[in-house]
């Protein structure tokens, strides 16, 4: 009895102690998004803000008038703006593109017998692991050659050579838990394995190639290392990216308060997305990931 | 031509053909073919094109210098101290991470495992620094630690080694520290998912047999549940070790590689796209590369994890 009530005091503390720290920084940026920049200027050590201000998110997004009664400045929102968009849009294309070629790929890996089936995984494994960085030279090379550089495009491709690795394991394992009779017996029906495959796996399927288009997004939403080495102006540049080279006037004093504000906003989608699909973002890290 | 199957094919309208297998042999190549075209589209051709590249001394800014030098670079980046340094740094960030990770990820798995109430809370708030973006990690852990706006010294002050005026990223070791703080803390919860799933397995009977038969806590734990999790541990810690060692956002953001805390996928970064040195970097893309490499090598080796059997991959 008195293990379990051990226990469960252990539970309860361990219980606090995530909470904080998952959610410490996260508060953190947000109590610094409404610091204003004479605050943080002047240097401002304490957690909460002293004078709460919607400025840093008026400057961003390029609404409303600021409290000293001064229009925002445009070309700040604008190129936050333009950065939010081509995050939304590199990140949609990747996601789409990469879930398509993937469950394709997990198909014939979980359903098929063919020859080079362990060749693939091993590929997909090794791309998992592979150092990013160490394309940047050639990809800024080639990207160059062919136009690529500083487009949509040109980090839509490397993000989805990344991503498949994932997509393929996650998805794999989740097509191996579909029922395979209910594909033979359309077969005996009289349909193709193409047929079988589009009309009676893909409906089943569903719910793990959602799984696998949310882990896939996160990442491309994520990317850094090619964001800052494929692009060179707005036009491309993902929020890290733009975030990143966002110094402000005075580089020893960076403007801490649109910085975290700017965190704030792109954290936002994330939060949204994991509030709806905690179950699946689980399942999809776990399910395929350690069966021992 | 003609059908030679044991059991009759049965096709209505165009005969896919008269051997199953070979059918579902093409199929399955045709599938996965463009996955495979793109995955090696954006790797293995860059990569040789990295291995011809780093054989010369060639610099962007002046392309037509372009001169074969055979492995000169290679020589020029062994002999350097600053590779070296760079590899230690990274080395360093990678075993210390991951070892805290692996620990305190162990102590929230079992935490999650064990909490009834409010289950969904706490892996919703988990996925929180999962899913957040590494940069904002980076930059929310920088103001933290920032010498006029972070909350550390003020909160720690009562720490015999932090100050009021204690500058975070004025030194070697404090700069490291908070970056890998900022590592830790993103990474964590992946490592924890990982190890919970692992902890699913472990069979309550087995846990509750060692109960019976007297087992302390600490021997249940060591002889019972860790054994059982041994392939969840090791996926865990081969995915998070690669991965740490490619460190580059967190620097980046944080010091810039101020105070030598420069990772080897800094290092290289700064040849290719600062200083236009394709040449050089080029021979450090590939010593980077055959490292990582070796490392998963070493790591499988070294715990014998078959990471096909590991997924139920047969």
């Amino acid at each position: 009895m008195k293990t379990d009530t051990k226990t469960k005091a252990g539970t309860g503390i361990g219980f606090v102690l995530i909470m904080i720290w998952c959610l410490l920084p996260v508060v953190w940026i947000i109590s610094l998004s409404f610091k204003s920049t004479a605050e943080t200027g002047a240097g401002s050590p304490q957690f909460l803000p002293k004078d709460a201000t919607l400025d840093n998110y008026k400057t961003l997004l390029g609404v409303g008038t600021l409290s000293d009664g001064t229009e925002p400045d445009p070309a700040v929102s604008d190129d936050f703006i333009q950065a939010l968009i081509n995050s939304f849009g590199i990140a949609l294309i990747a996601t789409l593109l990469s879930v398509v070629f993937a469950t394709l790929a997990a198909y014939a890996i979980a359903r098929l017998e063919f020859k080079g089936k362990r060749l693939v995984l091993s590929l997909a494994l090794a791309i998992a692991m592979f150092p990013v960085v160490s394309l940047v030279g050639p990809l800024f090379d080639m990207w160059r050659t062919f136009q690529l550089f500083n487009t949509w495009p040109g980090l839509i491709i490397p993000y989805m050579t990344f991503t498949l690795p994932l997509a393929i394991w996650t998805l794999s394992a989740f097509f191996r838990e579909i029922p395979w009779e209910m594909e033979q017996a359309a077969q005996v029906d009289g349909a193709t394995s193409w047929q079988a495959f589009r009309k009676v796996i893909v409906p089943l399927a569903a719910p793990g190639v959602f799984t696998a288009a949310i882990l896939t997004f996160f990442f491309a939403w994520n990317e850094f290392v090619l964001a800052i080495s494929l692009t060179s102006t707005t036009d491309s540049r993902t929020v890290p990216a733009q975030m990143s080279f966002f110094v402000g006037p005075d580089p020893f004093n960076p403007p801490y308060g649109q910085l975290a504000t700017a965190s704030v906003v792109v954290t936002v989608p994330i939060i949204i997305i994991v509030l709806l699909f905690q179950r699946k973002i689980v399942a999809g890290l776990t399910s395929g990931a350690v069966k021992g | 031509m003609t059908a030679t199957a044991p059991a009759p094919t049965k096709t209505r309208r165009a005969p896919v053909t008269s051997d199953r297998s070979s059918a579902e042999n093409r199929l399955g190549l045709r599938l996965v073919a463009p996955a495979v075209i793109v995955m090696l589209l954006v790797t293995a051709w860059p990569m040789i094109q990295a291995l011809y590249l780093s054989l010369f001394q060639y610099r962007l800014t002046s392309p037509d210098d372009k001169e074969f030098v055979g492995l000169g670079n290679y020589v020029t980046v062994l002999g350097d101290g600053l590779f070296w340094k760079d590899t230690v740094n990274t080395v360093i960030i990678m075993v210390v991470t991951v070892a805290v990770e692996l620990v305190i990820g162990f102590a929230f798995a079992m935490v999650m495992h064990r909490v009834i109430f409010a289950r969904g809370v706490v892996r919703t708030s988990i996925l929180i620094p999962y899913g957040i973006i590494t940069v904002v990690s980076a930059f929310a852990w920088q103001f933290t630690f920032s010498l006029t706006n972070g909350w550390v010294n003020s909160w720690f002050a009562w720490l015999p080694w932090i100050a009021e005026d204690t500058n975070w990223f004025g030194d070697h070791w404090p700069a490291m520290f908070a970056i890998m703080v900022s590592e830790i803390w993103k990474t964590t919860p992946f490592m924890s998912l990982l190890l919970l799933a692992g902890l699913s397995q472990v069979s309550e009977d087995m846990i509750e047999a060692a109960k019976v038969d007297g087992a302390t806590w600490w021997q249940r734990l060591w002889k019972v549940i860790l054994p059982n999790m041994r392939a969840a541990i090791m996926v865990a810690v081969l995915f998070r070790a690669l991965d740490a060692f490619r460190i580059f956002d967190n620097i980046f953001v944080m010091t810039r590689g101020a105070q030598d805390t420069e990772s080897s996928s800094f290092l290289t970064y700064r040849q290719v796209i600062e200083q236009f040195q394709l040449g050089l970097g080029s021979a450090l893309s590939v010593l980077l590369f055959l490292t990582v490499l070796l490392l998963a090598f070493l790591i499988v080796k070294l715990f014998r994890v078959d990471l096909a059997q590991a997924r139920g991959e047969g």
